[in-house]
C-alpha cells in the first residue's frame, strides 16, 4: 500500500529563483501545492522610519535602495511629491533628462526581468544577452551621474548633473541598436515551443481579481485593463509623447511576458521622441529654497514604475524632515496574489509564477 | 452653479466642517499677510516664497529669533484684524464661519479671494458626503474637505464605527464604484492614530482619500480586507509598524519585523531596544 503524507517545503530565503531574500513555505501533496505562505522582512531596513530623521535630499539615496533595479523611478516619486507640495517649477531640460533616464531605466529593468525569468525557466543564454544590453544603459548612467545602480541623480527642483557632451548622441545610438536587439530577442525566445508550453495558461487570473488585489503594472495590464499612469494620470512630460498602453488578454504568464516586451518597445518610442525634442540648452535645477521645507499638509503622488504604481504618501508639518513618509511599493502589493495563484499548481510552476509577477525584494521589504 | 449651491446648502455641515482642517494647507497664505509688515520674519514658519526665506537663512540666529517673535505678534494682530473684517463684511460665503484664522486671513489680503471658484471636485465630494449621510449614518462623516495641492483630492474623515459599511458602499455603490484600493497608510499623530485609504474608481479615474481616526492607546480600525484584498498585507504592515489592530482581518501577524519583536517602530514614542543600532 502506498502511504501519502503532506510535505512541508521551505523555499528561500537564499535561493536564486526567489529573486532576493524572499521565503515561501509551501505544503505539498505529491507535487501539487496545497498551501503557500510567503514570509517577508529579511530585507526590511526601516526606510520609512529612517526618513523621519532625514531631510529630503538625504532621503533620495534611500529610495535608490528600495527598488534597486529601477532606482530612477524611485528617485522621481519622492522628488515629485515634494515638488508638488511646494509647487515648484522644474526647468524643461531637467524634466526631459528625468524622463529620458526613467524610460532607459524601464528598459534596463525589463531586461533584467527578461533575462532572469528565462534563467528561472531554464534558458541560460538570454540572460547573457539581456545583461550585455543592460550594461550599455548602466554605462550611460555611469557617465551621467557616476553610479551604475544607485544613482542618487534627481533632486527636489531638478537633477544633479547635466548631460555631458555627446551623451544624448550616445543614447540615440543605443536606442537605435536596442530596437534591432528587441527583434532578435523575439526571434530567439518569443516563439520557442518549450518556453510557450511552460508559460501559456500558467498563473492565470481575470481582470476582476487583479483589481480586487490592487495589482498594477504588467500584472494588471496582462488581463486587458488599460491602465498605465503615464497615460491615465499623466505626470512629468508624458502627455507630450505618442505611445500606446500595451495590454494582454488572458492574464497568464505569457501575456505578462508580452506586455513587458511591448513596454520595452513603447519606451523606445518615447525615447526616440524625447531625444529628438531634447532642449539644446537650459537649466537643470529650478529655483529651490536652500532648506527644503514643504508646507504643512499631506499628499499622495503615484507614478508608473516598471513594476506598477509606485506611490509616495508624504505628511509634512512644515519642517525640513517629513513627519511621515510612506511608499506604496508595487512589488509588495503585487506579491499578495501569489498564495492564491499557487494553490493547485505543481511545484515546478512556483518559480514560473513568482518570476512572472516580477518582484524586487528591496521594494517588498522596504 | 445654482445646483451646487443647492447641494451645499442641503448639508451645510460639509462646508463648515471644512474649516478646522483648513489651517494646515493654507498656513502659508496666512503667513503672507504679515509679510508686508515685518519683512524677513514670517518665513521662519513655513512661508512658500523662496526669496524671503533665503534672505532669512543668511541672517544671524539672534536676529532671526527676534524677527520671528515680531512676526508672531504681527500675525496675531493681523489675525485679529482679519477676524474683525470677516465678521463685519465678508460673510456671504457660506463657508466663512469666521472662527478660523486661515479663512479670516484670506479675506482682507485679497478681496477677490472669497469668490475663488469652488474646486472642480467639490460636487464629487458633496455627493459622497450626501450618500454616506443618507445610506450609512447621519454622523458618518466627521470632516470633508478638498486637498488642493494634491490635485484637488476629495478627502473625507469617517467615523471609526461606520468605516466597514462605508467601505462596502464605496466599492459597490454605482456612483462611487471604487473597486481598486491604491494605498493604505498609517500615521501616528501623537494624540491619535490615523489610517488613510486611497480608493480609486478606474472607469472615471476618480480617487478619494479616506481617513479613519482611532484612539492612540487602544488603536483599532475595522479591517477592509474582505472588501479589498489589497488591504490585507497593508493592514498587516500597519499593525506591525504602528500597532493598530484591525478586527476582522483574516491573518493579522507581523510582516516586516520578526515575530518576537517588542514594540511598533513607526510610533513616535518608540524607543529602540539598542539605541546604538
Amino acid at each position: 500500500m502506498i502511504r501519502t503524507e503532506e510535505l512541508l517545503l521551505n523555499v528561500g530565503p537564499q535561493h536564486p529563483s526567489t529573486h532576493g531574500v524572499f521565503r515561501i513555505v509551501v505544503k505539498l501533496d505529491g507535487e501539487v501545492i496545497t498551501e503557500a505562505t510567503p514570509v517577508m522582512g529579511y530585507l526590511h531596513r526601516g526606510t520609512e522610519k529612517l526618513a523621519e530623521n532625514l531631510n529630503f535630499t538625504q532621503i533620495i539615496p534611500y529610495t535608490d535602495r528600495m527598488d534597486y533595479v529601477s532606482a530612477m523611478t524611485n528617485n522621481y516619486v519622492l522628488v515629485h511629491a515634494v515638488e508638488k507640495m511646494m509647487e515648484l517649477e522644474i526647468p524643461e531640460r531637467a524634466e526631459f533628462l528625468r524622463l529620458i533616464v526613467m524610460e532607459m531605466q524601464r528598459i534596463a529593468s525589463h531586461l533584467v526581468w527578461w533575462g532572469t525569468y528565462l534563467l528561472d525557466i531554464g534558458a541560460m543564454s538570454p540572460f547573457l544577452f539581456a545583461f550585455s544590453d543592460r550594461e550599455r544603459i548602466l554605462e550611460l548612467f555611469n557617465e551621467l551621474c557616476g553610479a551604475r545602480l544607485t544613482y542618487n541623480y534627481m533632486r527636489v527642483g531638478g537633477v544633479k548633473w547635466d548631460a555631458p557632451e555627446g551623451w544624448i548622441e550616445k543614447v540615440k545610438r543605443f536606442v537605435k541598436d536596442m530596437k534591432l536587439r528587441l527583434d532578435e530577442y523575439h526571434n530567439l525566445v518569443s516563439g520557442n515551443e518549450i518556453f510557450l508550453s511552460r508559460i501559456k495558461g500558467v498563473g492565470k487570473y481575470d481582470a476582476e481579481t487583479a483589481i480586487r488585489y490592487g495589482l498594477s503594472g504588467a500584472n494588471l495590464r496582462s488581463t486587458g485593463v488599460k491602465w498605465d499612469l503615464r497615460k491615465t494620470e499623466p505626470y512629468s512630460l508624458y502627455n507630450r509623447f505618442d505611445f500606446d498602453i500595451v495590454v494582454g488578454r488572458n492574464g497568464d504568464c505569457y501575456d505578462r511576458y508580452l506586455c513587458r516586451m511591448g513596454e520595452i518597445e513603447q519606451s523606445i518610442r518615447i525615447l526616440e521622441q524625447a531625444l529628438e525634442q531634447f532642449p539644446a540648452e537650459g537649466e537643470t535645477m529650478g529655483k529651490v529654497p536652500r532648506v527644503i521645507r514643504p508646507p504643512g499638509g499631506e499628499i499622495y503622488v503615484r507614478i508608473e514604475s516598471p513594476r506598477g504604481e509606485i506611490g509616495c504618501h508624504l505628511v509634512s508639518k512644515g519642517k525640513a524632515e517629513p513627519y511621515r513618509l510612506k511608499f506604496r511599493r508595487p512589488s509588495f502589493v503585487n506579491l499578495q496574489i501569489l498564495p492564491k495563484l499557487l494553490v493547485g499548481e505543481s511545484m515546478t510552476n512556483l518559480v514560473t509564477i513568482l518570476g512572472g509577477i516580477d518582484i524586487v525584494l528591496g521594494e517588498v521589504d522596504c | 452653479m445654482s445646483d451646487e449651491e443647492l447641494k451645499s446648502g442641503g448639508e451645510p455641515g460639509s462646508a463648515s466642517e471644512t474649516q478646522p482642517e483648513q489651517p494646515k494647507p493654507e498656513a502659508p497664505a496666512a503667513a503672507e499677510t504679515p509679510a508686508a509688515a515685518a519683512p524677513p520674519a514670517p518665513a521662519a514658519g513655513e512661508g512658500e516664497a523662496p526669496a524671503p526665506r533665503r534672505k532669512e537663512t543668511d541672517e544671524e540666529k539672534a536676529a532671526r529669533r527676534k524677527a520671528a517673535l515680531e512676526a508672531k505678534e504681527a500675525a496675531k494682530a493681523a489675525a485679529a484684524l482679519a477676524k474683525a473684517a470677516a465678521a463685519s463684511g465678508t460673510a456671504p460665503a457660506p463657508a466663512a464661519s469666521g472662527e478660523s484664522p486661515a479663512a479670516a486671513g484670506d479675506a482682507p489680503a485679497e478681496p477677490p479671494a472669497p469668490p475663488k471658484p469652488p474646486s472642480p471636485n467639490q460636487p464629487r465630494l458633496d455627493r459622497a458626503v450626501a450618500l454616506l449621510r443618507e445610506l450609512i449614518a447621519e454622523d458618518a462623516v466627521e470632516e470633508a474637505y478638498i486637498n488642493e495641492p494634491n490635485d484637488h483630492l476629495p478627502t473625507l474623515v469617517l467615523k471609526n464605527d461606520c468605516w466597514k459599511e462605508a467601505a462596502a458602499l464605496f466599492r459597490d455603490h454605482q456612483e462611487l464604484g471604487c473597486h481598486y484600493l491604491r494605498n493604505v497608510s498609517g500615521v501616528d499623530y501623537e494624540t491619535y492614530m490615523e489610517v488613510v485609504y486611497y480608493p480609486l474608481n478606474m472607469e472615471r479615474r476618480e480617487t478619494y482619500c479616506i481617513k479613519v481616526r482611532t484612539d492612540r492607546e487602544q488603536p483599532s480600525v475595522p479591517s477592509v480586507t474582505p472588501i479589498w484584498e489589497t488591504a490585507n498585507w497593508n493592514e498587516r504592515e500597519i499593525f506591525d509598524l504602528l500597532g493598530v489592530d484591525f478586527p476582522g482581518h483574516p491573518d493579522l501577524r507581523r510582516i516586516m519585523m520578526p515575530d518576537d519583536w517588542v514594540g511598533h517602530p513607526l510610533r513616535k514614542d518608540y524607543v529602540p531596544l539598542d539605541p546604538e543600532v
